[in-house]
């Protein structure tokens, strides 16, 4: 078969192609079979046209020279009072660009010291996702659940998990004694790393491993990281109970929660 | 009707001139061509998207068809993006076109910068050329983010949470420039409707004026061309662009669409409805962005536990992987041509490519740094890998550690000694004779019809012949 008649075999493919999805339209829609009449309707064209090209046009190799562009020489003028007018006015144009772009600044609120503080208060009571408060009693073994403070169910920046493990096999950092009522001990959620939510618990090593980047974080000795890109313990919150067995926040957690900045050591809320 | 404009436009002498701009004929040269290509259909594509999407974070309970998410929250965005790909005619094919286009065209981008680079294309005088590109591929990457961020499911809003993340790192202004481009704390309402201004206005309005300036310097500066008979360092030799090259370059467009419908058809790529909506207490695992980001993602998980505090100053652990090595990594491409122009003191303007063994240094320098992107981009799916082979995420991790470091000295010193063999081959092949030329006759045997030119070194083949 000729060239000719495989353009034409072409072409004709391309408008039946383009003809069946008028049909598939009005027929209530398939995303496959509209994919594949799409790329047929589109192909037949795109075959004819470099069959086109390959066979039925004649086209000689054909030499263009190349000029370099021509550099004029410079002029070497010393600078005159018109020649100081133009800087002044470049200068008058930036300092207005600078001005213009001020109203960028209108785009977020000031960071102040919203990035080291949470929604826990002293004495706020955990709740579960749906809002239930937490009942030392009711928490198991091993078990893990994610927290929020009462009044904050969703927080994004005070999520916490909270786990329950055999008291005596805590062995916590100094100064965090009487933070764990009954084996509860409850850490921040966000990963100190990149600030994702730790989903992951491996009960066997009592192990919290972020997914997003594997930072693994020991829950006995204060979630210390193990493994992975992390270099900071997951804040810990401290715990009691309080007259009706319901699990409290002692106070808001002590340092920062989520991903690093620049300034998170200057954590002296007096400099406020 | 030509006339009519004419009389009015005086065009046809630019028109004339364009029409036969003269195109070398070799494959490589349609790598770029590709990539345009692609951008035409995200355009067209992204407009039929725009029509339905909502660029909104409130929240709506979920109505639709798709039976397992109905009486869900989620943000009116999540909700645009499943009615588009469920209650939309023809809007599923659109949607998956669109993905997959942008995927093929930072593919496209990166090959044909490979082509430019191995090549030797981007010397004098086409430096400025090559910063343009570099400026377009890092456009595009920004296009590509803010673009699979905007359904505000749960895979692209663990992306923004990083993006967040990287922002925070930078040490003075990284709070407030986090604050400035989220309107505050993540996650915030704001983000979707930003991420939509700069999808859809800003960042295109660029990169099409990028693109036409591209094109414009390429069509000013024209075509550099292989080593062959009758090409110098001063001219062009090809076929004009009108009729032959316009038909084959129409026909690549139609061809590339082609192929892109078909995969937007019947292969399934971003399914958010898997994934679920954006919510701030979950993330979803394994989390694996698209792929020309997967390289910074396997930076950060490899990078190891390093933040350092002097002075009261902490130094993030995301800063170093997220923002200085992809920071001096860009910035070392981009100044490329006139670090070798330095080092090799060649300021001479150059017509002619080279192949890849003509210039050993560079291409194994350039084999290295793609061996660096490679198996970071494999690293990012480091907890994929140890599901597949059954071995721990941690033992994968400190292999690939070690792989990014060793691999691409390995592979450069690689690919140097396979260019001085290539050479030392075509020197011993200057004096064999089977380099003849033969011709067939018309009885079926061959006539031997006199030698082939020694291969100096730039000239392997004599060009196809005309026609």
């Amino acid at each position: 078969m000729n060239a000719e008649r495989w353009v034409l075999v072409a072409l004709v493919v391309s408008a039946a192609a383009s003809i069946g999805l008028l049909v598939v339209y009005v027929l209530g829609g398939s995303p496959p079979v509209e994919g594949i009449l799409l790329a047929l309707a589109f192909g037949g064209l795109g075959v004819a046209s470099v069959i086109w090209a390959a066979a039925l046009v004649h086209a000689p190799l054909e030499t263009e020279p190349l000029e370099p562009p021509v550099v004029p020489e410079a002029s070497g003028a010393p600078v005159t009072r018109r020649t100081f007018l133009v800087r002044a006015a470049i200068g008058a144009v930036a300092a207005l660009g600078a001005a213009l772009a001020i109203p960028a600044l209108s785009l977020g609120p000031r960071p102040g010291r919203t990035l080291f503080r949470t929604a826990w208060t002293p004495g706020a009571r955990l709740v579960d996702g749906d809002g239930r408060p937490v009942a030392a009693a009711d928490v198991s073994e091993g078990s893990v659940q994610t927290v929020f403070p009462e009044g904050a169910v969703g927080s994004a920046d005070a999520q916490t998990l909270l786990i329950r493990v055999n008291p005596s096999d805590l062995a916590l950092p100094p100064g965090r004694e009487g933070w764990t009522p009954d084996g509860c001990v409850a850490y921040s959620k966000l990963c100190t790393h990149a600030g994702c939510p730790v989903g992951l618990y491996r009960d066997a090593d009592h192990a919290l491993l972020c997914p997003c980047h594997q930072s693994t974080f020991d829950v006995l000795r204060g979630a210390v990281p193990t493994f992975g890109p992390a270099t900071r313990p997951l804040p810990q919150l401290a715990l009691a109970v309080d007259g009706e067995g319901y699990l409290v926040a002692q106070r808001d957690f002590a340092e920062p929660v989520g991903p690093s900045f620049w300034n998170m050591t200057h954590n002296d809320d007096e400099a406020e | 009707m030509r006339r009519w404009f004419d009389e009015r436009l005086g065009l046809s002498g630019i028109t004339r001139s364009a029409l036969h701009k003269v195109f070398p004929d070799h494959w490589t040269f349609l790598l770029g061509e590709v990539a345009l290509f692609c951008f035409l259909v995200l355009l067209v594509t992204g407009v039929f998207l725009t029509l339905f999407y909502v660029p909104d974070a409130t929240s709506v309970t979920y109505t639709g068809p798709y039976d397992p998410l109905k009486g869900r929250e989620m943000s009116a965005a999540y909700a645009s993006t499943l009615n588009l790909s469920f209650g939309v005619q023809a809007g599923l094919v659109v949607r998956q076109m669109h993905h997959w286009s942008a995927l093929v065209f930072l593919a496209a981008i990166s090959v044909h910068l490979m082509r430019i680079f191995f090549t030797g294309a981007y010397r004098r005088p086409r430096e400025i050329n090559w910063l343009v590109g570099i400026g377009l591929l890092t456009l595009a990457l920004a296009m590509g983010v803010t673009g699979y961020s905007l359904p505000d499911d749960l895979l692209s809003g663990t992306g923004l949470r990083i993006i967040y993340t990287v922002v925070l790192s930078i040490p003075f202004l990284g709070p407030y420039l986090a604050f400035l481009l989220f309107g505050g704390e993540f996650p915030t309402a704001a983000i979707i409707s930003r991420l939509f201004v700069f999808h859809v206005m800003l960042l295109p309005a660029i990169l099409i004026g990028g693109i036409v300036i591209h094109i414009a310097i390429l069509v000013r500066q024209k075509h550099s061309q292989w080593p062959g008979l009758g090409r110098t360092e001063d001219n062009v030799v090809g076929r004009a662009f009108w009729p032959s090259q316009a038909l084959r370059s129409t026909g690549l467009a139609l061809l590339t669409t082609a192929v892109l419908a078909l995969m937007g058809g019947v292969i399934q790529v971003n399914p958010i409805w898997i994934y679920g909506p954006f919510d701030a207490t979950q993330v979803s695992a394994p989390a694996q962005p698209d792929w020309y980001v997967g390289w910074l993602e396997g930076a950060i998980r490899l990078f190891p536990s390093f933040e350092i505090t002097v002075l009261g100053i902490t130094i993030p652990a995301v800063f170093l992987p997220a923002i200085v090595i992809p920071g001096l990594a860009f910035a070392a491409m981009a100044l490329w041509p006139f670090i070798e122009a330095a080092v090799t003191r060649d300021h001479e303007r150059h017509q002619l490519l080279q192949r890849p063994r003509d210039a050993p240094l560079r291409t194994a320098i350039g084999v290295a740094g793609l061996t660096f992107f490679v198996l970071l981009t494999v690293a990012g799916g480091n907890d994929v890998i140890a599901n597949i082979f059954r071995v721990q995420v941690e033992v994968v991790t400190v292999v690939f550690r070690i792989l990014v470091l060793a691999g691409p000295v390995i592979a450069g010193v690689a690919a140097y000694l396979a260019c001085a063999e290539l050479r030392r081959r075509e020197q011993a092949g200057a004096h064999d004779p089977a380099t003849v030329r033969l011709r067939r006759n018309a009885s079926g045997g061959v006539d031997e019809i006199g030698e082939v030119d020694p291969p100096t070194g730039s000239s392997p083949r004599p060009p196809a012949p005309p026609g």
